[in-house]
């Protein structure tokens, strides 16, 4: 019996239909360039944020959908209120039009890392091997994430613990300019991060952390409407704290649902030192409200019946205001835009929903 | 922000599983000849000690752990145990300890780690357990705390044990190393960060330093397992100490730091034949962790000895009656407070 010959099936980079790349910008997308061996089989949902009638160039080849203030207004309506703009805040309107179950969101001065061998780092890809790995929130693996190739669980691991927890985010780093805030900026104008810390490990339950939005990966189906960027830029007392204040929001949740969040590599090399008098303008009252927000989140506790993110998030939203909304009047306004924030997660991503309209850029 | 520490505040403790200390001790010769040494004989071991010329050391053997501690305790400073003699009878501020069959390890340049230095350098700078640095030890060269992080907290607190790491053999249980033989750890991890607050961890005694002035009660020899032997995957002796270190660290508001120094541990021993003789430990932690999770001292305890007499006494409450060998830990935690008080309380100055 003669038997058919089969094609190899050509090797499809992973999550190529399940993952969505979320980048806001404001300048350019040149940056793309450099990234295109890891991201041309990817689609694209790039929010242009400042001017709409500026037309953004989208490098050749990549597919990719473009929203610009317009396009966020026009789909949201008023609920548009919530999207932050003259901030990458706006980026979290691309989490909410995705229709993907991951996304990875990256800066537009994040540019291609190399490992201490000299090897182009795929940030993308060891992002999807960290959202593909469980996490081990309930117990601290002193060899760091025991899946990785070469590692494991050490002596005392509990074998209960050991399958670990679905992870919904994972928070890459970056070498050359390092995320500081404007005052250490001032202090330290001409430090560099040039320590490559080959370790990717989970942040223990109850622990909070600074979540940086610059190299971002999350599971959108586990987390999605808890990563909200806030109310920060034009009009708004603050910028510069969307993505602390989403992961502050995100990291309770996740604590509360059984979810797991890793930090550590991938590594990008971000290239761009922002202007530390502009930035502690905009971080000026982040410092002082950070003091309020963190003893918040750290003593703030979800009640049992709140078994979704949204209802979680909504029960948070609630917090805020009763809590925080003495702080100052900014943190009730920013209550309401969670609470908007939800409506328009729902509005959008419920089924039964009918899509949106086109957006005005469209794919290849 | 680091605290100047001089060499004649160091003891460094090793506990001799093996007579023949000859290849260990010159090859740690670098490090460790400046300082002050304390090795504790296992009373178990037959042989006389094999230990070079040129070094500044005190020597106990079974007779002066019999003289010092007498025969009315239930604590065993036998096996691994045997070091926590020499954290009772130090005079030091700090030590380090390092298992007999571990040598110094290579950075990724090919230096030689010097696992004292970096020991001192976590004990002697803040750790930082109430917020997770993305960039690890703020502290250290090059780097510094991250956007968001709160200024209130940028101070830190006390760092009062340093856990270091294994390249080669890495720390494993007997299940884990059984079922992969050939796993060697050969990832050089540049990092030291701080186990945040009310996190747990499996804390090795396979190297490791501390500030005895601050926590010394509570590094104690407890949990003995019914067959432990003279290999790492037959003991959880220093996992029980750690857990209980760890958690007085937290009511204390001290820090406890992972991380480096790496040191290379030799080959050695059958994870099988251990893993066929003492399976114990891996079962008793099923109960060990939760209840560790869960223990909550009282505000009135603001030292460590009475922190561990208190844990003691939830042990006996909770655990007493799952196993006998937790009761026995909870009177050997007792019997080591008491012990602490009357041997190991004084520091020189």
């Amino acid at each position: 019996m003669a038997t058919p010959s089969v094609k190899p099936t050509p090797l499809s980079p992973p999550l190529k239909d399940e993952l969505d790349i979320v980048i806001p910008t404001i300048r350019n997308l040149d940056f793309l360039e450099m990234w295109r061996p890891f991201f041309e089989q990817y689609h694209l949902i790039i929010v242009q944020d400042g001017d709409p009638s500026k037309t953004i160039r989208v490098p050749d080849g990549f597919d990719y959908e473009l929203y610009n203030r317009n396009d966020i207004n026009r789909i949201l309506g008023p609920k548009a209120s919530c999207i932050s703009f003259k901030d990458s805040a706006c980026r979290c309107f691309g989490y909410l039009i995705s229709k993907k179950k991951y996304i990875f969101t990256i800066d537009d001065d994040c540019f291609v890392a190399k490992d201490p061998s000299g090897n182009d780092i795929n940030a993308l890809q060891q992002h999807i091997k960290n959202l593909l790995t469980p996490s081990t929130p309930h117990f601290f693996n002193t060899l760091y994430d025991p899946y990785r190739e070469g590692a494991d669980f050490v002596r005392g691991y509990p074998f209960s613990l050991r399958e670990g927890a679905p992870t919904a985010v994972s928070h890459g780093l970056w070498l050359n300019i390092p995320d500081y805030d404007a005052p250490t900026q001032l202090v330290k104008p001409l430090e560099r991060n040039t320590r490559f810390v080959d370790a990717v490990m989970t942040i223990p339950k109850g622990t909070l952390f600074p979540m940086c939005g610059m190299n971002l990966a999350f599971d959108r189906e586990l987390i999605g409407p808890a990563m909200y960027f806030g109310l920060m830029g034009d009009g708004q007392p603050i910028g510069r704290y969307d993505d602390m204040w989403a992961g502050w929001c995100m990291k309770v949740i996740c604590d509360h649902l059984g979810l797991g969040v890793k930090t550590g590599l991938p590594y990008i090399w971000h290239s761009k030192a922002s202007n530390p008098f502009v930035n502690l303008k905009k971080e000026y009252n982040g410092i002082f409200w950070q003091e309020k927000a963190i003893p918040f989140f750290q003593s703030v506790s979800l009640p049992k019946d709140c078994t979704t993110v949204q209802q979680c998030y909504l029960t948070l939203a609630n917090e805020v205001k009763a809590k925080l909304g003495e702080v100052d009047p900014y943190f009730v306004k920013l209550a309401d835009a969670m609470v908007t924030w939800i409506e328009a997660w729902d509005e959008v991503n419920s089924p039964g929903k009918k899509p949106a309209k086109l957006p005005n850029g469209t794919s290849k | 922000m680091s605290l100047e520490v001089k060499d004649d505040e160091i003891d460094i403790v090793v506990a001799a599983i093996h007579s023949d200390l000859t290849s260990f001790m010159n090859e740690w010769r670098p490090i460790f000849s400046r300082f002050h040494l304390i090795i504790v004989k296992d009373p178990d071991l037959k042989e006389e000690l094999k230990i070079p010329e040129g070094f500044n050391l005190d020597v106990y053997k079974k007779s002066d752990i019999d003289r010092v501690v007498g025969s009315s305790t239930s604590i065993l400073f036998s096996g691994y145990s045997c070091r926590y003699f020499g954290y009772l009878v130090s005079r030091k501020k700090y030590i380090i300890s390092v298992d007999d069959d571990c040598l110094p390890a290579r950075d990724n340049n090919g230096f030689l780690v010097d696992a004292v230095a970096q020991h001192i350098t976590n004990l002697a700078t803040p750790a930082t357990p109430f917020f997770f640095n993305t960039l690890y030890d703020p502290y250290c060269e090059g780097a510094d705390f991250v956007r968001g992080y709160p200024f209130s907290l940028r101070s830190g607190v006390k760092c009062a044990l340093s856990c270091g790491l294994w390249l080669n053999l890495a720390d494993h249980d007997a299940p884990t190393q059984a079922l992969k033989p050939g796993h060697r750890n050969s990832r050089y991890v540049d990092a030291v960060l701080t186990v945040p607050a009310r996190a747990l961890a499996p804390i090795s005694g396979i190297n490791i330093a501390f500030d005895r002035e601050v926590v010394g009660p509570a590094m104690l020899p407890a949990l003995r397992l019914a067959g432990e032997g003279k290999f790492r995957w037959e003991t959880m002796e220093d996992i029980w100490s750690g857990m209980c270190v760890k958690v007085i660290c937290d009511h204390l508001g001290l820090g406890v730091k992972t991380g480096l120094p790496y040191v290379w541990r030799n080959d050695r021993g059958d994870a099988i034949a251990s893993l066929k003789k003492e399976w114990e430990g891996v079962k008793l932690m099923e109960e060990v962790v939760p209840f560790f999770q869960s223990v909550r001292l009282p505000r009135t305890a603001t030292t460590a000895e009475d922190c561990v007499v208190e844990v003691a006494n939830a042990v006996k409450e909770q655990l007493g009656s799952t196993d006998p060998v937790f009761a026995r830990a909870a009177g050997a935690m007792q019997d080591w407070v008491k012990l602490w008080k009357s041997v190991g309380s004084s520091t020189s100055s």
